[in-house]
């Protein structure tokens, strides 16, 4: 009898440290997060005593060009270092998925620019971009050429290739992954049909990397919305509002322009665009789950 | 299948990711070891004489003697590693041992609130830190304090020192705390992936034998899902030693993380680049020693986290 009501207990005992913990610093914060949108409110101010203003802070933003043109900059950059890294890792996937001594190696070695610190990536990315003591410009010059001003006048592309640099490895192991666990029989048959390699590529391969590559590419795309220690690092969102992504914005909302309120609402911005993202990645899943499911019904059924 | 022969484009292209890939942090570390002289006057690449002055200026807090080129310790760098240290190893260490009884309990039993319980997880996993960064620092400052009257309140100021209510902004515990909040739905998600993989029948042979569920958790699953651990272990580790913006907005002057010193010496208009360089290379060091030793759990921690949906 005592047995029996521990282990109805037992689930409720392993989850509670975690739920408590999320309870306390991620669930509780963002509903004070959503009460403290609708107030004024500034951090020297406890948020009892603030003002309750109505949607005032979200209409604000919503007509404030600095922060469309921040909301601009994040999707540009977001979109833009998304498909960038699609691009080149499922290009470099199909080109290495081969047996080559070694690929652990390299694997090790490919995975070591997202494991540093943003901070560090920023960091090196800077002295690379420097103008005069860079390293980039310096091989320009010894090559003939003119210096650029890398982080002034094309300030965004470089935070870009920054970006597609640390993470397009992620991008290429695990469509390795995916490519290296393809029915091996579906690649056989084709190439005795005598199906060319593009034609295996892009009527084989692509399609049934398919489900991991949507996973991951939204996975990216989420995650390219967090960035903030790189460009922070390298441009500090400057030159003007040319690099401020949303997550630079918001942190310099709060402590250099001083409106947590504003800030609060910025956030909840940002954080509807990340449910929508991570609500059409759920849904997407749940579809392939289905589909997946009635395939194997039908295999099934067949034999 | 047998070795295929390639072709030296084939070699090229191989040469030349690796270079793009390592490059960088090859050109930090040597630059770690030139003197600001020898980086901006940009002489050949490797002809320099290597010195550690550059490391001796950076951890002169702990060192146990002075270097010789230096009169005054202006860099706080050691204390800041240590506070680094203290910050990201306690953090790891919870969020593993919560989140993963959490993410055994989601696999293996059927209970009220599993399912939104299970979907929060997912849910909040995308919340990135600038979003908590108002909150966490109205609530860190005001709301998640003990009052100075109080009994706890008055015992710690009396034996701590400092003026006004305890609370928890700038102590290690309150970035400690929303590390593992942050960390635990990526944890779970990921060992629940590994926890899957554990045959039942091992579990219900050991129920049978008599063992409780603490007992067949702690003794039968945990042992099986080490490179699960592991991989979780090394996420948790990398974003919490990484992790700037939350750090800065909770640290004061005695709890700095190093990339909050590291962003706060670029922001300067004269950039000492050698001490910079070796700052980021000391940051840099233990993620990579992780990533030479456990690739292989890295990789298998990523695809599982991506794949299992």
């Amino acid at each position: 009898m005592n047995g029996q009501l521990a282990n109805r207990f037992t689930p409720y005992i392993f989850m509670a440290p975690a739920v408590l913990i999320m309870g306390i610093a991620l669930l509780y914060p963002l509903g004070y997060m959503v009460y403290g949108s609708f107030r004024e409110w500034n951090p020297s101010q406890n948020i009892s005593e603030t003002e309750f203003v109505g949607l005032k802070n979200y209409i604000t933003l919503f007509f404030d060009a600095a922060f469309r043109e921040s909301l601009a900059v994040t999707l540009i950059f977001a979109v833009t270092v998304v498909a960038a890294e699609l691009f080149i890792g499922v290009g470099l996937a199909l080109l290495l998925d081969r047996n080559i001594r070694g690929m652990s190696l390299l694997r090790t070695l490919f995975i070591l620019p997202m494991m540093i610190a943003p901070v560090v990536v920023g960091l090196m990315w800077r002295y690379m971009y420097h103008p005069t003591v860079g390293t980039i410009n310096r091989t320009l010059k010894s090559m003939g050429f003119e210096g650029v001003d890398w982080l002034g006048q094309h300030a965004l592309a470089s935070v870009i290739v920054a970006d597609i640099w640390q993470w397009t490895p992620f991008i290429f192991i695990l469509a390795l992954a995916a490519l290296q666990s393809l029915p091996r029989s579906a690649l056989e048959a084709a190439r005795i049909d005598g199906a060319t390699a593009w034609q295996q590529i892009f009527y084989i391969k692509l399609p049934l990397m398919m489900p991991v590559l949507i996973v991951t590419a939204l996975l990216r795309l989420i995650d390219a919305f967090k960035v903030l220690e790189v460009i922070l690092v390298m441009t500090q969102g400057g030159p003007g509002l040319s690099t401020e992504i949303l997550a630079l914005r918001i942190s310099r909302t709060a402590t250099e322009f001083r409106e947590l309120g504003v800030a609060a609402a910025m956030s909840n911005y940002l954080l509807i665009l990340l449910l929508l993202l991570t609500l059409g990645m759920f849904v997407i899943t749940r579809l392939q789950e289905k589909r997946a499911a009635r395939l194997a019904k039908m295999v099934q059924e067949e034999s | 299948m047998q070795q295929e022969r390639l072709n030296p484009a084939f070699y090229a292209l191989l040469a030349t990711l690796i270079f793009m890939s390592v490059g960088p942090i090859a050109l930090m570390l040597i630059n770690s070891f030139k003197l600001d002289v020898d980086i901006i006057s940009g002489t050949s690449g490797l002809l320099f004489l290597p010195t550690i002055r550059n490391y001796e200026t950076a951890l002169c807090d702990i060192l146990w003697y002075t270097p010789e080129h230096m009169d005054y310790c202006a860099l706080k760098f050691g204390g800041a590693m240590i506070n680094s240290l203290i910050i990201a190893l306690i953090s790891t260490a919870l969020t593993l041992v919560i989140g993963c009884m959490a993410a055994y309990a989601l696999v293996r039993f059927r209970f009220m609130g599993r399912d939104s319980a299970s979907l929060t997880t997912l849910m909040v996993r995308m919340v990135p830190p600038a979003v908590l960064l108002v909150p966490v620092f109205g609530l860190w400052n005001n709301d998640f304090c003990i009052s100075k009257q109080s009994w706890l309140g008055e015992i710690i100021r009396e034996s701590f020192g400092g003026r006004g209510d305890v609370c928890l902004a700038g102590t290690h515990s309150g970035i400690i705390l929303i590390y593992v909040a942050m960390n635990l739905p990526f944890v779970i998600w990921i060992l629940q992936s590994f926890i899957v993989q554990v045959p039942r029948s091992l579990e219900e042979a050991a129920k049978v034998d008599g063992a409780g569920p603490f007992q067949v958790f702690f003794k039968i699953v945990l042992p099986l899902i080490k490179p699960g651990l592991a991989a979780a272990a090394i996420f948790t580790f990398r974003i919490a030693w990484n992790e700037y913006l939350l750090a800065s907005a909770l640290s004061d002057r005695d709890t700095k993380t190093v990339p909050i010193l590291i962003v706060n010496n670029m922001s300067e208009f004269n950039v000492e680049w050698g001490v910079i360089m070796a700052t980021g290379m000391l940051l840099a060091i233990p993620p990579i020693i992780f990533t030479l030793l456990a690739s292989r759990q890295i990789i298998a921690g990523m695809t599982a986290g991506a794949v299992k949906g």
